[in-house]
């Protein structure tokens, strides 16, 4: 009966020592690898052909004229497999009062001082951050890179059209980059969150850290056995 | 008249120029060679062409290309436009002349003008797809090209075509394999009015200026040379009667140069692209050297089974 814009299908509370919180679905985790895995793909084959010094690195795709077929692709692979994120997370990645609260305190966020910032929901500002520039930038490279997919839709477009989306499909590229980096470095940084991409869950000591207002909803939610009938204030 | 390039010898020879000519290289630094050689280029004499199209029979003929057979629309450009099969393609323009009102019938071959600066190259990723000789002569060398189109991006008078059969890049090479043995460019040599010459780039421009003279004497007071400095000149140059306006030979560009998108896109995206990416991961390096990780503790773990009732441990 939850009402809770930010619990998701699937996630509940198991406890014990440790108490174990289900983060993402098996379909959830799928879909997010396919996702990354064409991410990865894409920074590669597009770097590539982005500057010469990288050039090298056609020979991961067998060559340069595979690179050029391969990567837009992929890049429809990338854009279908997101939309489903998408349309899973969007919900959740609404912005919230705390998370203006939050990013003012991107200090303490940095210098890992928890206890000083608000109690956020499933995802923190910086999370949402990460969801929505990518949102952005993947909806500008799709556009921009069926526009430079010449073998197929080069009659569509004027050159001077051509030459305004290649400018604006590698600076976007250069910003989707970054935003990874960003987002791989936070989850390799905050121990104990990749496992809630691969096994799916986290513990709730991770959920009380990081994400508590999340681990309140779902124990007030959920009176499972003989959790969640007290939430403790 | 200018002399046409005599025919050569039939005994084989060195070739003219080659790989250690290279001025320019797509995607790759070469070292210039300490000596240039002396320019060449191709002349086209835009008041003396009659429109017979001998040059597209001999491009053709030469570069052994089969271009599609097209239907008639009712204009005498055949094809309709520049292919990978049609490395020239002459372009008729009806003019009336507001001065004198009458109708001038405009004809000018069109093709890769081989560019001093060319955006071609500037925009090609690939190493050795697009190079530049010291003589000037821009190629495309097909075992590199990767058919991304780039290059169609980068050209400022939209000349390169990319096959739809083999996917790589296609344009005039200037004949390039036939200078490198001392013979013209095979439109040159078929043209009948002899519009179409070729030699030095000095000879070139020597003989069109004699030709200005001329033109301006029967009454052409803006005859000129097309040159275009905003691409560092050209190795294709025309004598056009009416230089001060170059577009209305079938919209030739007054003043070509590199796009600036294109300039831009090339120029700092790359550098300040590579150098984002390098501090994003830099300053995650940095900032786990100093914070290291941000570790879940036993009170974290303790409060979230006190909130879920859990007795409290031991
Ligand atoms: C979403 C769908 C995408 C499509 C349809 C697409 C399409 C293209 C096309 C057609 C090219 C030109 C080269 C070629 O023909 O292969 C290109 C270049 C490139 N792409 Fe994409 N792409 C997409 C997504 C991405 C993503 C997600 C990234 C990076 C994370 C990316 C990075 C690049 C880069 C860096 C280049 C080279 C740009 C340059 O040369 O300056 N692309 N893309
Ligand atoms: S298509 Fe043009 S830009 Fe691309 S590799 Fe071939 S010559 Fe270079
Ligand atoms: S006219 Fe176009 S294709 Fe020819 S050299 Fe200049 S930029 Fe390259």
């Amino acid at each position: 009966m939850s009402t809770d814009y930010d619990v998701e299908k699937g996630d509940s509370v198991h406890p014990g020592k440790p108490v174990i919180v289900d983060r993402y679905t098996a379909g959830a985790r799928v879909n997010h690898w396919i996702t990354a895995v064409s991410l990865v793909l894409l920074a590669l084959s597009g770097l590539a052909l982005f500057h010469p010094s990288l050039f090298f690195l056609t020979g991961l795709f067998g060559g340069g004229p595979l690179t050029r077929i391969i990567h837009p692709w992929i890049g429809v692979l990338l854009f279908f497999s997101f939309f489903g994120l998408f349309l899973r997370f969007w919900k959740a990645n609404l912005w919230k009062r705390e998370d203006g609260t939050w990013l003012a305190r991107l200090r303490d966020v940095l210098t890992g001082h928890e206890e000083r910032l608000p109690d956020v929901g499933k995802y923190n500002a910086g999370q949402k951050f990460v969801f929505w520039s990518m949102s952005a930038l993947i909806i500008v490279l799709i556009t921009t890179g069926l526009i430079i997919w010449d073998q197929y839709f080069s009659l569509f477009t004027t050159i001077e059209q051509k030459r305004w989306a290649v400018l604006i499909h590698a600076i976007a590229a250069v910003c989707a980059i970054s935003v990874w980096i960003i987002h791989v470095y936070a989850a390799i940084w905050v121990r104990g969150t990749i496992r809630a991409m691969t096994r799916g869950s986290v513990t709730g000591g991770w959920a009380w850290r990081h994400h508590r207002k999340w681990l309140r909803e779902l124990v007030g939610r959920a009176p499972k056995g003989k959790s969640g009938n007290t939430p403790a204030e | 008249m200018f002399p046409p390039v005599p025919n050569p010898t039939t005994r084989p020879e060195p070739l003219k120029f080659g790989d250690q000519d290279l001025i320019r290289r797509s995607a790759s630094t070469v070292t210039p060679p300490a000596q240039r050689q002396t320019e060449v280029a191709k002349l086209i004499d835009v008041s003396k062409c009659i429109g017979c199209k001998a040059c597209q029979s001999a491009c053709i003929e030469w570069n052994d290309t089969h271009p599609e057979m097209e239907i008639n629309t009712g204009v005498y450009d055949n094809p309709h436009d520049l292919t990978p099969d049609m490395f020239t393609l002459m372009r008729f323009t009806e003019w009336e002349n507001p001065e004198t009102n009458n109708l001038e019938w405009l004809i000018r071959k069109d093709g890769c003008m081989h560019c001093e600066d060319p955006g071609c190259l500037k925009a090609c990723p690939a190493p050795g797809a697009i190079v530049q000789f010291s003589n000037g002569i821009v190629d495309f060398i097909h075992e590199n090209c990767i058919g991304c189109g780039y290059c169609i991006k980068g050209c400022p008078f939209n000349i390169p075509r990319i096959s739809q059969v083999d996917h790589t890049a296609y344009k005039c090479t200037l004949c390039s394999d036939r200078i490198a043995v001392g013979q013209g460019p095979a439109c040159a040599k078929a043209c009948p009015t002899q519009a179409i010459v070729f030699g030095t780039k000095d000879e070139m421009k020597e003989h069109a200026a004699g030709r200005i003279t001329d033109l301006k004497s029967r009454g052409f007071a803006n005859a000129g040379l097309y040159d275009p400095p905003g691409v560092g000149g050209t190795h294709v140059m025309y004598v056009l009667h009416h230089a001060d306006k170059p577009e209305i030979y079938a919209d030739l560009p007054n003043n070509p140069k590199i796009s600036p998108i294109v300039e831009a896109w090339k120029g700092v995206t790359k550098y300040a692209g590579l150098a984002v990416v390098g501090f994003a991961a830099a300053a995650g390096f940095m900032h786990y050297l100093v914070t290291g990780p941000n570790r879940v503790s036993e009170e974290d773990e303790e409060a979230a089974e006190k909130l879920t009732g859990e007795e409290p441990r031991p």
